[in-house]
């Protein structure tokens, strides 16, 4: 088993802290990141029933600024951001002028011309240069008073998800959590470390994400940690951080969509603010609302034992082994909480209904997999 | 961890119990550990003849698949069900979790395997 050399791979301010609690430590996205502590399975049900501490400080933050900061985010973002008051979010997507995913991405207003864009680690370079492109074409009389800057190397993100994030964090704040909607944040302190407590998170349960200086980083997770101990809160890498989001029907992008694959194949229809006015690729959109789109990213369940991984070709039910693929599987896993195999494909709309029998080439063998709705999971209220 | 003087290893992290001309066979303990959770186990049927280094079945964790092969040539001769219904054994105890028996066809390939000390420097630093 190949061993990766460290040494250019970029490091959290918490990196000492994983390597102090036992962390196996993978690559992810160009930076050194703990894969598991005590076990994925583990780990997964304790962000279901109780609480886990997430270390995402390799997501990348571009802050965009100006008189036309919100114009220019609306002409090129799906979403609608001027609905966002101050201290507010949105779960947005940069689009293509085909209508397909440069990026999805949380939209924070921190003040009236001030946001705040939480990006995929990977792409965070790549959708720089997308919205500065976008300010400098903008199809204004004079130039745009916006300018965008990539401020990653400021914050830390750590992310606290589960039934009991609520109670493990109250205490350490004077921030009355109570009155932060989803999709809402305010700032404060966190263990006198100042902070922005968000309430957002990519697990499918209640939780914060809190934003802070790297230099404070060590001491937010380590109080966290400590004063979650017998509340069952346990830290959190990012493998089961990929089958949490699963269960819970998010997409990852590089994974489920990209550049290749529209918001409504991704099934991400609802976010199109439609109403808003123009913005880079409604018209294309627009066009295949249309006509239906040809394919669309469908929820399965393997109805046959085994478990479908990304890249497995999809067939028609039934197929035998002449017959080419209809679609591909992008996510696939078996979960650690449902204990099912489950997972992501692209499919033709035909064969998308909930319900509907596909074939899934797993390593050579056929079996059989069902559509199903997502999310898989969904928390109880 | 040391690793049992009994068994012999192979390079793709398999063991084998040999006893009386039968060979039981499982993954190593830092198989186990570089999985991560064990939730699958694919096995194939009773009567299989495998040739040494073939591949006859496969393992599958949270976030991988490996694929499982032959310290040994044999016929299958058993297949272990409790494996296959609780692949966390394999995860709890990796060298009592042996997955199937094989009727050896010859002995003599056991001395290209690896023992417990040299599979343990083959590990080593690890």
């Amino acid at each position: 088993m190949a061993r990766t050399t460290a040494d250019t791979l970029r490091t959290t301010p918490l990196h000492a802290c994983h390597t102090a609690l036992g962390a196996r430590m993978v690559p992810f996205g160009g930076w050194e990141m703990p894969l598991q502590y005590a076990g994925i399975a583990a780990e997964h049900r304790a962000v279901r029933t109780a609480a886990g501490l997430f270390d995402v400080s390799h997501m990348g933050e571009l802050e965009l600024a100006g008189t036309d900061a919100l114009a220019m985010l609306q002409q090129m973002t799906a979403n609608d951001a001027s609905r966002l008051e101050t201290g507010e979010a949105q779960y947005s997507a940069l689009t293509t002028p085909e209508g397909t995913v440069v990026d999805d991405l949380v939209v924070y207003r921190l003040a009236a011309e001030h946001f705040l864009l939480v990006v995929n680690a990977a792409n965070a370079a790549t959708d720089l240069t997308w919205i500065r492109r976008g300010i400098a074409s903008a199809a204004t009389t004079r130039a745009p008073d916006a300018v965008v800057i990539d401020t990653s190397a400021r914050y830390a993100l750590i992310a606290l998800q589960g039934p009991r994030a609520e109670g493990i964090l109250q205490p350490l704040t004077g921030v009355e959590l109570h009155t932060i909607s989803p999709f809402g944040f305010a700032s404060g302190e966190v263990g006198n470390v100042r902070a922005t407590i968000a309430r957002t998170g990519y697990t499918g349960e209640d939780g914060f994400e809190l934003l802070v200086a790297p230099a404070g980083a060590a001491t937010v997770w380590t109080c966290l940690l400590e004063a979650g101990d017998g509340d069952g809160l346990v830290p959190v890498g990012l493998g089961a951080r990929d089958t949490l989001r699963l269960e819970a029907g998010m997409r990852l992008h590089g994974q489920d969509m990209d550049t290749t694959t529209t918001l409504i194949e991704a099934g991400l229809r609802w976010m199109i603010a439609w109403e808003k006015g123009p913005f880079t690729g409604r018209d294309a959109l627009a066009a295949e609302r249309e006509s239906g789109p040809s394919r669309r990213l469908v929820g399965f369940e393997m109805i046959d034992r085994g478990i479908a991984r990304p890249g497995y070709a999809v067939h028609e039910a039934g197929a035998d082994e002449t017959g080419a693929a209809i679609g591909r599987v992008t996510s696939g896993t078996l979960t650690p909480h449902l204990r099912r195999a489950i997972g992501m494909a692209y499919v033709p709309t035909a064969r998308a209904a909930p319900g509907s029998e596909l074939t899934i080439d797993v390593r050579g063998a056929r079996l059989r997999a069902r559509v199903v709705r997502m999310p898989f999971y969904r928390r109880p209220r | 961890m040391s690793y049992p003087t009994d068994l012999r290893y192979t390079r793709d992290h398999e063991w084998i119990r040999l006893e009386e001309g039968i060979g039981r066979i499982g993954v190593t303990h830092f198989a186990q550990e570089q999985l991560g959770d064990v939730v699958f186990v694919e096995l194939p049927d009773v009567g299989r003849v495998l040739a040494k280094g073939e591949q006859f079945g496969s393992i599958e964790s949270v976030k991988a698949v490996s694929d499982l092969y032959a310290p040994m040539s044999g016929r299958v001769v058993e297949v272990n069900g409790t494996v296959a219904d609780q692949p966390e054994s394999v995860n709890q105890d990796p060298h009592a979790a042996w997955m199937i028996a094989i009727a050896i066809d010859a002995a003599r390939e056991a001395e290209e395997l690896l023992d417990a000390d040299g599979y343990a420097s083959l590990i080593g630093g690890a």
